[in-house]
């Protein structure tokens, strides 16, 4: 038997940016446990809730990771929306879904770049963050923030974005759908980049089910669950179905993810297209009291708000479950076994936010 | 096929400008909607103090007994709450970027003393925003 060594991964590592440590338990090339901790960026973001004027929290939320925030911003609305009996107005809701849309577009682009820096194509990184970065001029043009947007606010949105806005967004999507299948193909089709992902990590659906995991990761094991299907904002007017794959491996993982790519686009268009006029946001009146949960697709999977609120103008309680927060324990499973130069593949292909871990 | 794709971005990336922009020498071209930095024109301020407290990163500092206005821009974030909640109207989201420094500097305004009314100078004890005067305002 050979000897077992541990080598520390992280906190500081060249696949992730963000600060995550493991110690994986080596024999030799294979990894036979590993043990994670966390918490190097725990911000206390869920107390400052006790502290803040429940209006101003938003600012607050929307602050919790810079990927998915429109979403934490927006469902933390929508959870207090729901306690206050708040009807929003539709064009609000189609703005928060296009927005929503724009967001996992550049999330998914912001990914794949890292998953090919992480594999040591130094260009086809560059490629997907040029691309991103078109999605970025667009929420700069629109809401004045490249990635934190601060235009919900409980009863609507701060900004509307007017039809020629939205026109003009559509048809660079439409340039910007032309290139992804260019880039996507070196992805999906590649046979250097392939051998990087093809049967690494390999995840059965028992055992995404079992772990209860989230979003593409969960998908990519052919679980159909997308939680926009439950028809929040104006989902429920749009046309899509779930993306999945049943192989279960990296590969599969990367390959949902870049079909919703494409996916995000045509919900854009098909929400340009339906979007109706009027106001974009209705003053509410008094203080919340009672309590609501609320679940969003987020571009890493299902994230879960919990809101409490007392009748006065600070909340009781405010909780998130963030998906990359149910997909750890996968991961540490599917590490257990695989070559140490695995590790950094089965690390990005969750897509972890260690952010949004923390808060 | 794929080396066939990778032919094709190297003739464009060989024959195109380059995608980011020239910083120093060419400007930075900011969108209408930029956040960037908050101005406020002290003339029409009332230091009622609201946009101190609706600040989610306390930024910004009142204090009426010295009739100043401080805003520490690197501690800003931005979120433009205090322009919504000035009731003057006086705080404005300007495009530009705050100036990167050698320093965390804030910025200090002080607003004129009165030339006619002598009275506000009898309240001696609150130095940061007193909840009461917030309320007239609005
Ligand atoms: S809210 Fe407006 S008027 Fe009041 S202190 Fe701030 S800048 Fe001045
Ligand atoms: S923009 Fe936001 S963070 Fe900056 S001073 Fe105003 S309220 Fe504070």
């Amino acid at each position: 038997m050979s000897t077992r060594s541990v080598v520390p991964f992280g906190p500081h590592h060249p696949v992730l940016p963000e600060p995550i440590h493991l110690d994986l338990v080596l024999e030799d090339e294979k990894v036979v446990d590993v043990i994670p901790s966390i918490g190097f960026i725990h911000r206390g973001l869920e107390k400052l809730v006790e502290k803040r004027d429940f209006r101003d929290f938003v600012y607050v939320a929307e602050r919790m990771c810079g990927i998915c925030s429109f979403m934490h911003g927006m469902s933390y609305c929508e959870a207090v929306e729901h306690i206050m009996g708040v009807e929003l107005p539709p064009r609000a809701k189609y703005l928060r879904t296009i927005w929503c849309e724009l967001s996992r577009l550049h999330s998914h682009l912001l990914w794949l770049g890292l998953l090919a820096d992480a594999f040591g194509f130094e260009s086809l990184f560059m490629q997907c963050w040029r691309l991103r970065e078109k999605i970025l001029d667009m929420f700069e043009a629109s809401t004045g923030g490249r990635l934190i947007f601060s235009v919900n606010k409980i009863g609507g949105q701060r900004r509307d974005m007017d039809n020629a806005m939205l026109h003009g967004f559509v048809e660079k999507l439409g340039g910007l759908e032309e290139d992804l299948k260019g880039i996507t193909s070196t992805f999906l089709a590649n046979s250097a980049v392939n051998s990087r992902l093809k049967g690494v990590g390999y995840m059965t659906k028992k055992m995404a089910q079992e772990y209860g995991v989230a979003g593409p990761f969960m998908r990519a094991s052919g679980i159909a669950r997308d939680t926009r299907k439950l028809g929040y904002d104006a989902y429920g007017d749009l046309n899509f179905e779930p993306i999945t794959s049943t192989e279960g491996d990296c590969y599969a993982r990367t390959q949902v993810r870049v079909r919703e790519l494409f996916q995000s686009i045509d919900l854009i268009r098909q929400a340009v297209a339906k979007i109706p006029e009027g106001p974009v946001a209705v003053p509410i009146r008094g203080f919340p009291k009672g309590e609501y949960m609320v679940r969003v697709e987020q571009p890493r999977g299902e994230a879960i708000y919990y809101v409490k609120a007392n009748g006065t103008k600070f909340l009781d309680r405010f909780r998130v479950r963030t998906p990359t927060f149910a997909n750890v324990p996968a991961m540490i499973e599917l590490m257990k076994g695989c070559r140490l130069s695995e590790i950094p593949m089965l690390i990005l292909t969750i897509d972890p936010c260690v952010s949004c871990i923390e808060r | 096929m794929s080396l066939f794709t990778f032919a094709k971005t190297e003739f464009h990336n060989l024959f195109s400008r380059p995608v980011t922009e020239q910083y120093p020498q060419k400007p930075k071209q900011f969108k209408e909607r930029t956040r960037g930095h908050i101005e406020n024109n002290i003339d029409l301020c009332i230091l009622c103090g609201m946009c101190a407290r609706k600040c989610p990163s306390n930024a910004i500092t009142v204090n009426r007994a010295e009739r100043t206005w401080e805003i520490r821009p690197f501690s800003c974030v931005q979120c433009g709450s205090c322009v919504e909640n000035c009731p003057k109207k006086c705080l404005s989201m300007c495009q530009s970027y705050t100036r990167p420094g050698p320093e965390q500097t804030a910025r200090l305004l002080r607003k004129p003393q009165p030339a006619a009314k002598p009275q506000p100078a009898a309240k001696p004890k609150f130095s940061a925003a007193p909840a009461p005067v917030g309320k007239s305002a609005s």
